[in-house]
């Protein structure tokens, strides 16, 4: 790890927000401490104190950083870059999944960090996004080959496998409502997989705008690079590439679909105002009713905001560097972003105190 | 322009008139295909092609070296992927080739080229002319030395061709003349009107080609010249092609083998070249495309590797069992490679300093690796080579004397760049 650490507010976590902190306004979002590792990151996620975030990079480590003290603590078990990061609800359980197929889980705050059960491979080929069940009971895994797989998330058993997805599978999530598991690949094909009976329930309407075909560089982009559901489980949000005209240089611009859940159809597809290059690399709802979402690509790092009833964001803050994931605090004041300028940086949604 | 053409040379020289009298018994449609080599009496289905032969296969777009013939894994560069092993021992490769893994013992790497060139445009044509790039002055590409210098007297194909899949078009002769420039494939089908149109009977086809002769004949008697004998030999050799449409029909072989090879452009493109190298083509370039991911490198790789991966080991394992690898210099290449720094979007960029290119068959040490790049491949650290090393070396390994010359109307042009020479370790 890099001792450069940089932060502009130290005691500002979002553990240590106190009541009488200004009130979450998203126009009033400003970045807060930041954390250097020594390669790019690629992956965050809060732990559910708010204490610590775990951070995946470049390299074969996945790193937690302790809030209070940016102290960083490594968890050695993988042979790939890592993009799949979870915890379960009680924060006591790290489950991590990485290009190398492995799923792994871990002591959340261990001192030194061992794995408590490894599943390698649990795909063939890269393992993309990793899900952790509102209950904590189960892991739901996808990957490229093709597949999304369900795991017994006490000792890594597996429970079910669900096939169907003809690309790579980018990304899954559980219905808050803990009955479905929701997986969108490649080409933007989502897919709502039914829990109890271990089988596909429905094919909702294709997320076509976050796919195309390149004729002339004759290859696939798209896919959920994130995804998330409204807290009360009526909307899906899927964040990616759209209006691509260059696959290779990355010309195209950052959109979230986002899905009426009963109906399975797209209600609004987010946007910037300003059409700048790049993709959203992550997305969360926000407990007070709007989206937020996190672009990286050519146009650099932008944090969006966005209510459902328009397609452009009310609000849009840039980021020092483009962005490369996204997590939102439990609290709700605070989000967690991945550079590729090996920075952790966390953004506060509320006024910078005075 | 008048041409004398007294030099009675075997171009000019060619039996052309019993080759049309067969021709025209056939029946053929008027149809230009410039380019196609050698008029001769067309062989005899019965004998087997004994001449060396070149396959190339360019990966359009600059191929990155780190996710296939030179990778780093866990180094600042390396990128996610692993390296495994391969059936040579101590050689690994990335990951996205465990297909072609298993056929490394009939392949070489060089790991050690710097090119110091990352201009699409520029990097094609000094890969494939093994010439630097200058303004004014054109090279024959590598298929045209091939097809001028490989060719049998009296083989009835075309001697140098292009499977096109996207990526650069037709590959000149430059000096060596119209004859020797490739015959383009697109999308692998039989060169275009090639087909006698169904409006047309074959008698009344072969009226209309007798008359042509006639015509012809009696022009060329007072005012031949270098234009008219090329307009004559793009009919003769048009109505031999005609002949032996079939190998041109990937449809023609076992169901089988589409499997292997897969139903996707690629997988067909290679069984297409295996065919036209067991028919004697004296040399087959495959495009693939496309290569040039500035933009998510990682996931552009698993999807044009895992194109490419199963169908190129399918094809060096076939012309291996066959027999014929010993007679095929095969040659995978790009313009250039990828940029070892990962930029912001996940991408890499062109790179000429530090890259890898891979040979094997005919005249090359099976599983040799010559040339090295530092930890993190950023550098060439051992047995620094460019294009013009990697001509000489194919040229060589066929057994074309690249230090030679070509005598073209009376003018020595060197066979290749006369300031490098072949790798000679890789030579068998």
């Amino acid at each position: 790890m890099s001792d450069d650490t940089t932060t502009d507010t130290p005691a500002a976590t979002p553990a240590a927000a106190e009541p009488t902190l200004p009130a979450v306004d998203p126009s009033k979002t400003h970045v807060g401490p930041a954390w250097k590792h020594d390669r790019p990151l690629v992956a965050c996620r809060f732990h559910p104190s708010g204490q610590h975030v775990f951070t995946g990079a470049e390299d074969y480590f996945v790193t937690r950083w302790d809030m209070a003290t940016g102290k960083p603590t490594q968890f050695v078990g993988h042979e790939s870059w890592v993009r799949a990061i979870g915890c379960s609800p009680d924060g006591q359980t790290l489950y991590t999944g990485g290009y190398d197929g492995r799923l792994i889980a871990w002591e959340a705050l261990a001192e030194k960090p061992e794995p408590k059960f490894k599943v390698d491979p649990a795909h063939q080929g890269w393992l993309r996004a990793l899900a952790v069940s509102p209950d904590g009971q189960q892991i739901a895994t996808c990957g490229n080959d093709k597949l999304v797989k369900l795991w017994n998330a006490a000792d890594g058993a597996l429970i079910g496998e669900f096939a169907g997805h003809e690309s790579h599978v980018y990304h899954v999530a559980f219905h808050p409502a803990g009955q479905s598991l929701v997986s969108c690949d490649l080409k933007g094909v989502v897919k709502d997989w039914d829990l109890a009976a271990k089988g596909l329930r429905r094919d909702l309407t294709t997320a076509a705008a976050l796919y195309k075909y390149d004729t002339t560089f004759r290859a696939d982009i798209g896919g959920a690079r994130s995804i998330a559901f409204s807290g009360d489980g009526t909307r899906l949000a899927l964040g990616g590439i759209t209006n691509v005209t260059n696959a290779f240089a990355g010309i195209g611009n950052p959109a979230v679909v986002l899905f009426d859940w009963e109906t399975g159809n797209p209600l609004v597809q987010f946007e910037g105002k300003e059409k700048i290059n790049g993709a959203i690399w992550g997305v969360r709802h926000h407990p007070d009713g709007f989206w937020i979402g996190l672009s990286g690509g050519g146009g650099g790092g932008w944090l969006y905001f966005w209510k459902e009833g328009s397609a452009e964001e009310f609000h849009k803050l840039k980021l020092p560097d483009t962005g490369r994931d996204l997590d939102l605090s439990s609290d709700g004041r605070s989000v967690s972003i991945a550079h590729f300028d090996r920075n952790l940086r966390i953004c506060h949604l509320f006024a910078k105190p005075a | 322009m008048r041409c004398g053409y007294a030099c009675g040379s075997s171009e000019h020289g060619v039996s052309r008139r019993s080759f049309l009298g067969h021709a025209a018994a056939m029946g053929t449609a008027g149809i230009g295909l410039a380019g196609l080599s050698l008029p001769a009496a067309v062989l005899g289905s019965e004998q087997k092609p004994t001449h060396k032969r070149i396959l190339n296969i360019f990966l359009h777009g600059g191929v990155s070296q780190l996710e296939t013939w030179d990778p780093k894994p866990n180094t600042d560069t390396g990128g996610p992927f692993r390296a495994i092993p391969t059936s040579v021992p101590g050689m690994h490769i990335c990951e996205l080739l465990p297909h072609t893994a298993q056929q490394m013992h009939h392949l070489a790497i060089i790991r050690g080229l710097n090119t110091k060139n990352g201009d699409h445009g520029r990097g094609t044509v000094e890969m494939t002319t093994g010439r630097k790039q200058m303004p004014g002055t054109e090279y024959p590409h590598l298929g045209a030395v091939a097809a001028k210098s490989l060719t049998p007297e009296k083989f009835p194909l075309p001697g140098h061709v292009l499977i096109r899949g996207g990526g650069p078009g037709k590959g000149s002769a430059a000096y060596l003349g119209p004859q020797f420039e490739s015959i383009v494939l697109a999308d692998g089908k039989a060169p275009a009107n090639s087909t006698r149109p169904d409006k047309i009977t074959a008698e009344a086809d072969a009226r209309r080609q007798a008359f042509r002769m006639r015509a012809s004949d009696r022009f060329t008697a007072r005012r031949r010249t270098a234009d008219t004998d090329a307009y004559t030999f793009s009919y003769d050799q048009a109505l031999q092609l005609m002949e032996r449409q079939e190998v041109f029909d990937v449809t023609k072989e076992p169901a089988a083998d589409h499997d292997r090879y897969g139903k996707h452009e690629f997988g067909q493109h290679c069984l297409l070249a295996r065919r036209l190298l067991e028919a004697g083509t004296p040399f087959v370039q495959v495009n693939h495309s496309n290569y040039d991911t500035h933009y998510e490198n990682f996931d552009f790789h698993i999807e044009q590797m895992g194109e490419f991966d199963q169908p190129f080991a399918c094809l060096v394992a076939d012309l291996a069992e066959r027999g014929l690898l010993s007679e095929t210099l095969i040659c995978v290449m790009s313009e250039f490679g990828r940029t070892p720094k990962i930029n912001a979007r996940y991408g890499r960029d062109h790179w000429g300093t530090a890259w890898s290119v891979v040979l094997g068959g005919a005249g090359i040490q099976p599983g040799a690796v010559v040339g090295k790049t530092n930890d993190n491949g950023t550098q060439v650290v051992d047995r620094e080579v460019d294009h013009g090393h990697v001509f000489h070396t194919i040229l060589r390994a066929v057994g074309v004397n690249s230090k030679g010359e070509f005598d073209v109307g009376g003018r020595p042009f060197p066979i290749a760049d006369p300031a490098k020479d072949a790798i000679s370790e890789l030579l068998a």
